[in-house]
């Protein structure tokens, strides 16, 4: 263990040097640090924070390779030169072609979001003279997987800093933050460039250069068609494997649901907020399927195609899926207590569906909603944890009267 | 300053840093929000209270020996009204646009939370020739606010200062395009013309204030 003896030499030279909370963060990124607990009753374990982030990430990794593929497949396939994909495993998505097209574009962003995020961190835990926190790890893997494909770096490092400094840094960092950072970073990008975010121009790389002329050729979402009272020609198979246009890494939702299965079981993500945020979405489809089947809505309404969708459609198109597996399931932002997990998580689904159709001009309600149940998330914990006093409470005084 | 007292400057000078009525005392936040999206709005609402709250405090503390301090809050509520529609009347006869831009918050001064607190704070017990420092400073601390929250939106979301398009043209000549920073591929924020915005950057300005000056940090 050459490099890692030498490592800790370094450290020990330059402790309390006012760069060293820098070198501590890629010291403890590659090995355990030397100094740990060896007496008193701790608990010794090894899924640290650390380990706990590189688990989302290792969940992440085959969303980010399919989004590679995917952003060359539907520039190709746009461009006419490729037949679209049949099976998961169709030549015509897993092509070398597809892969150069997707990593020439979707690897900068990956770069951009962990420069710029790391950076950021970085100033702040030397100014504040803590160590690195590791917060970032997984944000800055997230970012790049729910922003459209063309996003300007700029643009994305303007994001970056906003989110990670008004989002997280100025209430305390890692840990302490009351919004989901990913989904500030592509909040903020969203009203602050919306003809980058929105639209039917933005999800096709190149769409302007493949037409030829001023005009893009279309490559509207799903969503964005439904509400514009549009067909469109994906059927179920294509939504639920993923050969959709969109955001980067938020279309398959098989590989989202596999990256779930593997958080749930190495127990870092709470299948409670998942499962009751997909229940909470069946519900408010349910509900607009019924007044769609009551006819208090015709086809003349704007609302139309969208309620009309089948309710369990709306976890399969958009960022449904991502944002109840990846987003929801943030610990620090979601609700501590099981109770108040069910109903922050029913909740988030429920609104995100319902944004989804009474506005068509946020088609990303899910986005919304989990920043809006971010926000309740300390609130409904209160009332859990006071509603078990009161219960105790009761027994107590049953039991001494 | 020679003509003013020490003390007298402080009147002044306080409001403008240490004692801000919109960073320090949190007072007069929602007009700061509501109309910063131009630097010349944030400008004409910051002459506008500076009228207001100077002939304001002077003429409260002139009455504050024979007002009745049961009904004080009415009248007031009076003088502020008062000023308020000569400052509208003013606006809607040489500013007509302008006006219209301001709309409802020219009315809504009355409500601003800065005036009545220097009136009930200061001018009930000062004479008319510190309440009227006192006015101007509170304003202008007020105004200095506005302005910088001002710049930095209309820089931002609009790319224009007053007006004048500094940082280019988005959309420029036919055939040339965009010019300045847009024809390398900068855009506007769009971020920066919505409320939520104004509160992020005074919530920024109070940041700065307080790391600059660690006395003003509030214990907790």
């Amino acid at each position: 263990m050459g490099l890692k003896q030498n490592l800790h030499k370094i450290k020990m030279k330059y402790e309390g040097k006012k760069m060293a909370p820098a070198f501590n963060a890629i010291h403890t990124f590659l090995y355990s640090p030397n100094e740990t607990t060896h007496s008193g009753s701790h608990i010794r374990a090894v899924d640290d924070l650390k380990r706990t982030m590189n688990t989302v990430i290792m969940a992440l990794v085959p969303c980010l390779i399919f989004g590679i593929f995917n952003a060359g497949y539907q520039h190709y396939l746009a461009a006419g030169e490729i037949e679209s994909a049949t099976s998961f495993f169709s030549g015509d998505f897993w092509s070398m072609q597809n892969f150069s097209k997707g990593a020439w574009k979707v690897l900068p962003l990956v770069v951009i979001s962990y420069g710029v995020g790391l950076l950021v961190e970085f100033i702040f835990a030397v100014i504040k003279g803590h160590e690195v926190e590791e917060g970032y790890l997984v944000t800055g893997m997230l970012v790049p997987l729910i922003v459209p494909v063309d996003t300007p770096l700029w643009m994305l490092s303007v994001a970056v800093i906003f989110g990670v400094v008004i989002g997280k840094e100025v209430f305390g960092g890692t840990g302490m933050n009351i919004l989901n950072p990913a989904l500030t970073i592509r909040a903020f990008l969203f009203f602050a460039y919306p003809t980058w975010m929105s639209g039917d121009k933005v999800w096709v790389t190149e769409a302007k250069e493949l037409a030829g002329g001023p005009d893009a050729i279309s490559g509207e979402t799903i969503l964005g068609s439904l509400a514009q009272n549009k067909p469109f020609d994906y059927d179920v198979a294509d939504m639920f494997l993923g050969f959709i246009p969109g955001s980067v890494g938020e279309t398959s939702t098989i590989l989202i649901l596999l990256g779930g299965l593997f958080l749930i079981f190495s127990k870092i993500g709470s299948w409670r907020i998942m499962l009751s945020m997909a229940l909470g979405g069946l519900a408010m489809g349910l509900i607009f399927n019924g007044v769609v089947s009551q006819e208090w809505i015709t086809e003349s309404s704007k609302f139309y195609s969208l309620m009309s969708t089948e309710f369990w459609h709306h976890l399969i198109i958009g960022g449904f899926a991502f944002g109840m597996v990846f987003m929801a399931t943030d610990p620090v932002t979601a609700s501590q207590t099981n109770k108040g997990k069910w109903i922050y998580g029913f909740l988030a689904g429920f609104i995100s569906v319902m944004i989804r159709v009474f506005n068509p001009a946020y088609p990303e309600g899910v986005m919304l909603a989990i920043l809006l149940m971010n926000v309740f998330a300390p609130t409904i914990d209160h009332y859990v944890v006071q509603g078990n006093v009161k219960k105790r409470m009761k027994r107590l005084k049953v039991k001494t009267a | 300053m020679g003509l003013l007292s020490k003390k007298d400057q402080k009147l002044i000078l306080d409001p403008l840093a240490d004692d801000n009525p919109i960073t320090i005392q949190v007072l007069g936040i929602c007009s700061a929000l509501a109309i910063t999206a131009q630097l010349k709005a944030s400008i004409v609402m910051s002459i506008s209270v500076l009228f207001v709250l100077g002939v304001g405090n002077v003429v409260i503390s002139l009455m504050r020996n024979i007002i009745p301090s049961k009904i004080r809050i009415i009248v007031q509520l009076i003088v502020v009204a008062t000023l308020v529609i000569i400052v509208d009347q003013v606006l809607k006869a040489y500013a007509y646009s302008l006006s219209k831009e301001l709309s409802v918050f020219v009315g809504l001064i009355i409500t601003n939370c800065i005036i009545m607190g220097r009136f009930e704070a200061f001018a009930l017990g000062n004479g008319p020739w510190r309440s009227f420092l006192d006015g101007i400073g509170n304003a202008l601390g007020y105004g200095v606010i506005l302005i910088i929250v001002g710049f930095f939106r209309e820089l931002l979301g609009s790319g224009t200062l007053l007006g004048f398009k500094v940082l280019g043209d988005p959309i420029g000549d036919p055939v040339t395009g965009p010019t300045g920073l847009y024809s390398i591929g900068y855009e506007n924020n769009g971020f920066m013309l919505l409320s939520p915005m104004a509160l992020i950057v005074v919530g920024l300005i109070i940041w700065v204030q307080r790391s600059r000056n660690k006395a003003l940090i509030e214990e907790n």
